[in-house]
């Protein structure tokens, strides 16, 4: 599990790499949380583009970034997960929380 | 009917050991010519009763997982993971989506998953015993081949 974590003015942009189980996750979670918790961000993109296997403590680590950002008064969006990964995520009902990137939401971003 | 190939495997509790469960029983049905799907659905049912090992049968403590392995010439692959843990004190309330006692992290959907990538799931657990989780999974055995 690799991660990349870029910062730009009110957001955080993370690029994961590789597989999220539970081993993955507590130390993902460690990191994301430390940049995230430093500074003045508004938002926080998880990019699963380059995640080759998940499990549910994936969604664990998806939902438990959901509340810190709301917590902070921002938002998250899930970037480029594939059929599998946003199956799963559908199940665990993740869809209600309008996180998923859009052409909508990515405009949107953009446009920002 | 007995299985045409066995494998046992026994690891600590460790998380770092999940991977190497996936890992190992990935390299163990590859035997039966899987589909990359159905490769997918049973390494992320195996990871799940794992983690669940690691996460709430060993809480605060190092213990064992046997991993056993066993493939039948229908294309049945059988995995069974068992802990000598604290035991789950109601199984069928731990098997209900969402339902956790792991914290804030952790989703509570361990067992849906195995339950969606799997044929069949089984529990037994006895508190201060430990738990047993069968996992059964028929795989479409196209080629009919690797049996040897």
């Amino acid at each position: 599990m690799e991660v990349n974590i870029q910062t730009e003015p009110g957001r955080v942009i993370a690029r994961l790499r590789g597989e999220i189980d539970h081993h993955a996750a507590i130390r993902l979670r460690e990191k994301l949380d430390r940049v995230i918790e430093g500074g003045e961000y508004s938002l926080l993109i998880l990019d699963f583009s380059e995640i080759s296997f998940m499990d549910s403590s994936g969604i664990g680590l998806v939902l438990g970034r959901y509340k810190l950002m709301k917590r902070l008064g921002g938002h998250l969006l899930v970037r480029g997960a594939c059929s599998r990964i946003l199956w799963m995520m559908q199940m665990a009902g993740l869809e209600k929380l309008q996180i998923f990137e859009t052409e909508r939401t990515k405009k949107h971003e953009t446009d920002e | 009917m007995k299985p045409m190939n066995e494998s046992r495997i026994t690891f600590l509790s460790r998380s770092m050991n999940e991977g190497f469960a996936r890992a190992v029983t990935a390299a163990f049905i590859s035997q039966l010519d899987p589909a990359v799907d159905e490769l997918a659905d049973i390494r992320t049912a195996v990871s799940e009763a794992v983690t669940n090992c690691i996460v709430h049968a060993y809480p605060d403590r190092l213990g064992p997982v046997f991993l056993t392995l066993r493939l039948y010439e229908n294309g049945k692959i059988q995995i069974r993971v068992r802990d000598r843990g604290c035991g789950i004190p109601d199984v069928s309330k731990a098997m209900e989506p969402l339902f956790t006692t792991g914290g804030e992290d952790r989703s509570g959907l361990g067992f849906s998953v195995m339950q969606s990538f799997t044929d069949r799931v089984r529990v037994l657990s006895r508190p201060g015993k430990g738990t047993t989780v069968t996992l059964e999974k028929y795989i479409n055995r196209r080629r009919g081949e690797g049996t040897d």
